[in-house]
């Protein structure tokens, strides 16, 4: 059993704006690609040229579809770790590898000490956590840590992967600890939530919720009102006025 | 635990970045490739490259593994077992291009036509055609006839312009942005970024698509029409948009033929031809006099309706009257559609309305002066901030061309093509077919031993141009340009194979492709082309294609089909030029173009294409590919692209030329690629803001487009909603003029080839029992894989590694089917075996699969057990190459009778659960091709990219397995 340090006041995280994702997987391998090389033991890829190919990666989409045929609603929803402030994954590690960092309040996993028990990965009550099925080491999304703060890139590109190459920008980084941050009026701007608020998890990521579609019966707007012409006749009468103000 | 682990915030990324630009898909996206240790570290986004801006999507985010494929070919190889068996022996280049030599140096010296030289997904159809043209063959063509050549043709004869590369909506300013049946595959990071800024801005997105997937996923509003019938909503559009008067008709007249005079005459010759002056210019009808002038007078105020009468007969109308009388048919009332459809009638007023709603009470205003064609200054531009996208789904059907057309006139109608908050050209648009060169292939331009005399490829006017033998046969193997398919602009790859073994209209000697997967997903038929490139003559034994080569830089399917290959490099070893000469990377704000460099060095004997094309056009002796002693005049394709000129001055890349700081037009600069490299491997200059709007129209952009190299003199022009060349051909289906249709092809001529947009129900579907077949199938490409070449990359394959087929809901329950169980789906031309997935957001009388993900066991290095042989499937097994037969003896391509588009979206099917004891396993099933590059080593089956790296910071665990 871990303990989770006390409340940081940074706490660094993801918006995700369900509104704009297209559901694309520009973030998914973008991740997987620069994670395979970065901290910790790379992201593996078992049978990756045969049957059931299975990989391990810290961010996936999934499609979700509501209602039936013209009502029907998709939803690409991109899930990875949502860096919780109470996060279960660490309480539940029995070698003190899952830690949430005090200093941002970024879960990450020490795989020195990581024994790939998996206990993290049952606690998690969003699936985020990915054991790697070479290293047999657990592993999830670090927020790029080895990014964010990396001085050997430009200060632009000092954002997770996901965020750098989303091509719809429906990812968003920042403190969502600082009330007036962008991320933080953003997610006040367009009624933010908080994934699974019952599982009482606190997670520091949030979501934007899709902008609702119009009702199926609401009333056509009306075009004649727009304009005076209703019939054939009506048009050429319409458009000898319009020619007459033309000139 | 209190003492937390220190994480090394800043461990190294890159050796170096070189930038280059991403060949993962069509997009041309530039990226930087961060290397380390001499191998890739990490691809990303250019955040200055005018294409992607930074951004990068997940098959470009793939790149490393698509570099290390083990499915890459590794040197030249020579069939030596039967064709199609897989059974090769490697040998030099030397050898390969000598014995490449010696089959096509015969063929050119006595009949250059018997080389078909077709090029699959080719960025570099600047030097391919032109290599064909310099052959002497007028059989060339790239992919279009069976991708998009509906959108270009319909956009370049209609406005001068098409969707995709041709223009962009003006992201920033638009309110309403509408997408009419779009591959996602297509110019996908530009309509992402768009789509976040659209989204973003909280304006309304709308989709017209069978399937709400992807982009339609979050649209605003979903209409899932029936496929094919596009046509018929967008006419019911622009129908109640006229009855309400929500017409911009300043917009109409000024910069469209709707006021140009159009003769009445029924029966006669000249008949909806239009009125021309004695210099040949169109006329119009001044309001205020009464009489015909000339178009371009300057003072005339044109009238929409009204008549004059002819001294020769009949009578002369505005374009637009007639438009009028045809549209406002109730036939096109929203009652009238909305079964054809699957649209209410009220969705579609509400549509209308939203357009209308758009367009005119959110007009755009830019404070920007400029000057028109006429000379007239104008203190603002104004626009109808209403912006359109449209791909495949609107093209790949019989009436594709017409629907095409439609929907650009529903644009003019809004006045919202290239006016601000609208949809925009990006040069070298506009630019409408009189100023496209026209195709050359007439008996007379095809000698023995010389250049054709012109490109293979271009844009007809009139039966004149259609590229016949005195008695009427078609002169090119595909049948392009012949009364076939008239306007056939992209030529039609798919009927090469298929016509070249009937010997009909003649047989070939050599087919040569590149990069176009034709024994699997890239033709219609897969069974029976796969067939027909083993065919043999019962008489001699030889193959009824006598040779094949070919060039991929992967195991595809189709490698196993040739008898020479020539292997190409991946896209990080390889020059290309995105060229203004082909189909370039520009904004609407800017002309741009790019080129691919060597990043890396090959590790295999494996050569660019375009390289080794130009040793072979060498070794030819081509034209322009040899020095006065006959020597090769290029070393390789990048001292092409730096010296090679395409009339003087103008040359592949249009940045950095003469002294180096010459935009467009200049003498080749020595220095001109590092320019490039050192600029990140593009070249960007802004158009100036009064040239910005307008542009068909604009002066200011007139003279700059000259002046870029793009045209030699300003060539301002009017939307075409009236299409005079179409009339042409249907004239000549009434039986006016020397150039006669054949009697089997006159009815279609005089049906299809309407002068305004029109809509009549796809082919296929008229050809079957709608009892026997009464549902819709169609494909779609899942935005994170493009074509077969993801399914060799482990990363890409976990995320798409098979294919289900997507079944309505209501659908399903008729069928009692859940997800997970299997079906047969059977059309006119076969039947195949597949998984389902039930799906809510689907057209009710459609089923659909995600394209190209099936693969045949043993290619592209998989194992025989993967998914994609086992499971996954292609829709092709379904889509024959010809319509059911009629009984008459011909055979009659399933195309748009226009321009030849592969009609492959026109399927219909049945579907039938599979019986209760049958295996659950895709059908049909091949023969296992034998593994091109011998069986992966056990090891490579797990990989752990990047291990050489992470492993300084955690536990050793071995070697690194790439």
């Amino acid at each position: 059993m871990t303990s989770l340090p006390e409340p940081s006041a940074i706490k660094l995280g993801l918006v995700i704006d369900l509104d704009i994702c297209v559901g694309c997987q520009a973030c998914v391998v973008n991740c997987k690609e620069w994670n395979t090389s970065g901290y910790g033991a790379p992201l593996s890829d078992e049978n990756a040229y045969g049957a059931n190919p299975n990989g391990a990666w810290l961010n996936r989409v999934h499609a979700f579809e509501a209602g039936e045929a013209e009502e029907a609603k998709t939803v690409h929803f991109p899930k990875s770790c949502l860096h919780c402030e109470e996060a279960p994954c660490v309480t539940a590690c029995p070698t003190g590898a899952s830690f949430k960092r005090a200093e941002d309040g970024i879960v990450l996993v020490n795989e020195d000490w990581c024994i790939g028990c998996g206990l993290c990965a049952w606690s998690c009550p969003y699936g985020a956590r990915e054991m790697d099925p070479v290293e047999g080491v657990m592993k999830k999304c670090t927020l790029c840590v080895d990014r964010i703060y990396n001085d050997n890139l430009p200060k632009e590109d000092q954002v997770p992967a996901c965020v750098r190459t989303c091509p719809t920008n429906a990812r968003h980084f920042g403190d969502l600890g600082d009330p007036n941050s962008d991320v933080s009026k953003l997610v006040s701007a367009r009624d933010g939530f908080d994934l699974l608020p019952e599982q009482k998890t606190k997670p520091v990521n949030k979501y934007l919720p899709p902008r609702p579609r119009r009702q199926k019966d609401e009333t056509p707007m009306s075009l004649v009102a727009m304009a005076e012409a209703q019939t054939p006749k009506g048009f050429w009468k319409w458009m000898d006025s319009t020619l007459e103000k033309l000139g | 635990m209190s003492s937390e682990p220190k994480v090394e915030y800043s461990p190294k990324v890159s050796d170096e970045i070189k930038k280059t630009t991403c060949y993962m898909c069509a997009c041309r996206c530039g990226i930087d490739v961060h290397i380390r240790d001499d191998k890739i570290r990490y691809i990303e986004g250019n955040r200055d490259h005018p294409i992607n801006k930074g951004v990068l999507c997940a098959k470009g985010s793939a790149g490393i593994m698509q570099h290390y494929s083990p499915a890459r070919l590794k040197s030249p190889m020579r069939r030596v077992g039967p064709r199609g068996s897989g059974q090769f022996e490697p040998v030099s280049w030397e050898e390969a291009l000598s014995t490449a030599t010696d089959w096509l140096g015969p063929i050119r010296d006595t009949d250059p036509k018997k080389l078909a030289f077709f090029t699959g997904r080719d960025q570099s159809q600047a030097l391919t055609s032109w290599w064909a043209q310099q052959f002497g063959t007028p059989n060339f063509a790239a992919h279009g006839g069976f991708c998009s050549v509906n959108m270009a043709a319909g956009g370049i004869y209609t406005v001068g312009g098409a969707f995709w590369e041709f223009g962009a909506p003006d992201w920033d300013l638009t309110e309403m942005f509408v997408l009419f049946g779009v591959a996602e595959d297509h110019d996908s990071n530009p309509i992402k970024i768009g789509l976040g800024k659209v989204k973003g801005r909280g304006k309304r997105v709308v989709s017209v698509n069978p399937v709400q997937t992807g982009y339609a996923a979050i649209s605003d509003d979903w209409y899932g029409i029936t496929p094919g019938t596009d046509g018929l909503l967008i006419i019911a559009l622009i129908r109640e948009l006229m009855l309400s008067g929500n017409i911009d008709v300043d917009y109409l007249r000024r910069y469209t033929n709707s006021p140009w005079l159009v003769i009445r005459n029924p029966g006669a010759e000249n008949d909806g031809l239009f009125l021309r002056d004695a210099a040949g210019e169109p006329q119009i009808l001044d309001r205020t006099t009464g009489e015909a002038v000339s178009h371009k007078s300057k003072n005339a105020s044109s009238a929409m309706h009204g008549q004059i009468s002819l001294d020769g007969g009949g009578m002369a109308v505005p374009a637009f009257m007639i438009l009028t009388e045809t549209y406002m048919d109730d036939a096109y009332a929203p009652e009238a559609v909305a079964d054809t459809t699957g649209i209410s009638a009220n969705r579609i007023r509400q549509f209308a309305a939203d357009l209308a709603e758009a367009a005119f009470t959110k007009e755009v205003v830019i404070k920007q002066p400029w000057t028109d064609w006429k000379g007239e200054r104008h203190d603002t531009m104004i626009g109808r901030p209403v912006a359109m996208h449209s791909m495949r789904g609107i093209s790949a059907h019989s009436n594709g061309f017409q629907t095409c057309r439609a929907l650009h006139v529903l644009q003019l109608m809004l006045g919202s093509i290239e006016v601000p908050g609208g949809w925009r050209f990006k040069p070298p648009y506009p630019k409408p077919p009189e100023a496209h060169p026209k195709p050359a292939g007439k008996p007379n331009q095809i000698k023995a031993g010389k250049p054709l005399a012109g490109t293979p490829l271009g844009y007809v006017l009139g039966p004149e141009d259609l590229l016949l033998g005195e008695d009427g046969s078609p002169q090119r193997i595909d049948k392009a340009y012949s009364w076939d398919a008239p306007m056939s602009a992209h030529g039609l790859m798919h009927m090469v194979i298929s016509n070249a073994v009937a010997g009909d209209p003649y047989p070939v000697d050599v087919l040569f492709m590149y990069m176009a997967n034709m024994a699997w997903n890239s033709s219609m038929n897969t069974r029976g082309v796969m067939e027909m490139l083993t065919e043999t003559d019962p008489e001699t034994g030889e193959y009824k294609i006598p040779k094949i080569i070919y060039s991929d830089a992967y195991s595809s399917e189709m490698v196993a089909y040739a008898d020479l290959i020539l292997p190409d490099t991946t896209y990080l070893e390889r020059h290309d030029a995105i060229s203004l000469l082909d189909r370039p990377i520009c904004e609407a704000d800017a002309v741009c173009d790019a080129i691919r460099w060597p990043v890396f060095e090959p590790d295999r004997d494996v050569r660019g294409f375009q390289s080794v094309l130009l040793d072979l056009g060498a070794r030819l002796g081509l034209p322009g590919m040899v020095d006065e002693e006959g020597k090769a005049k290029y070393t390789d394709y990048g001292d092409y692209i730096v010296n090679h000129q395409r009339k003087p001055g103008i040359g592949p890349l249009a940045g950095f030329r003469g002294n180096g700081t010459q935009s467009g037009r200049g003498e080749p600069n020595p220095g001109q690629m590092d320019a490039y490299i050192a600029n990140g491997a593009f070249w960007h200059k802004s158009i100036p803001r009064e040239a910005r709007y307008y542009k068909m129209a604009n002066m200011a952009y007139q003279d700059f487009a000259v002046d870029m190299g793009i045209c030699d003199s300003p060539q301002p022009y009017a939307f075409q909603i009236y299409s005079e060349p179409l009339q042409k051909f249907h004239l000549a289906a009434e039986g006016h003029g020397d150039i006669q249709p054949p009697e089997h092809l006159r009815d279609r001529v005089k049906n299809c080839f309407t002068p305004l947009p029109t809509w009549y129900a796809p082919f296929e579907g008229t050809s079957v029992s709608e009892d026997e077949f009464p549902l819709h199938a169609l494909t779609q490409r899942p935005m994170a894989m493009y074509h077969s070449w993801g399914s060799q990359n482990p990363w890409l394959r976990q995320i798409h590694g098979h294919n289900p087929m997507f079944v309505p809901q209501k659908l399903a329950k008729e069928h009692n089917l859940s997800d997970g169980d299997w079906i047969w789906v059977t059309s006119h031309h076969g039947k195949i075996r597949v998984p389902v997935v039930i799906m809510a957001g689907l057209n009710e009388k459609t089923i659909w699969t995600w394209n190209a993900i099936g693969k045949r066991k043993g290619a592209w290095q998989l194992e025989e057990d993967a998914p994609e042989a086992k499971k996954g499937f292609l829709l092709n097994h379904l889509i024959h190459e010809l319509l059911p037969a009629k009984g008459d003896g011909q055979r009659w391509s399933n195309s748009d009778p226009i321009t030849g588009q592969a009609a492959w979206f026109d399927l219909k099917v049945n579907i039938r659960k599979v019986d209760a004891n049958e295996p659950a396993e895709s059908s049909p099933q091949f023969p296992a091709l034998p593994r091109m590059n011998g069986v992966i080593p056990s090891p490579s089956k797990t990989l752990s990219y990047g291990l050489q790296w992470s492993g300084e910071k955690t536990k050793v665990r071995g070697e690194p397995k790439i």
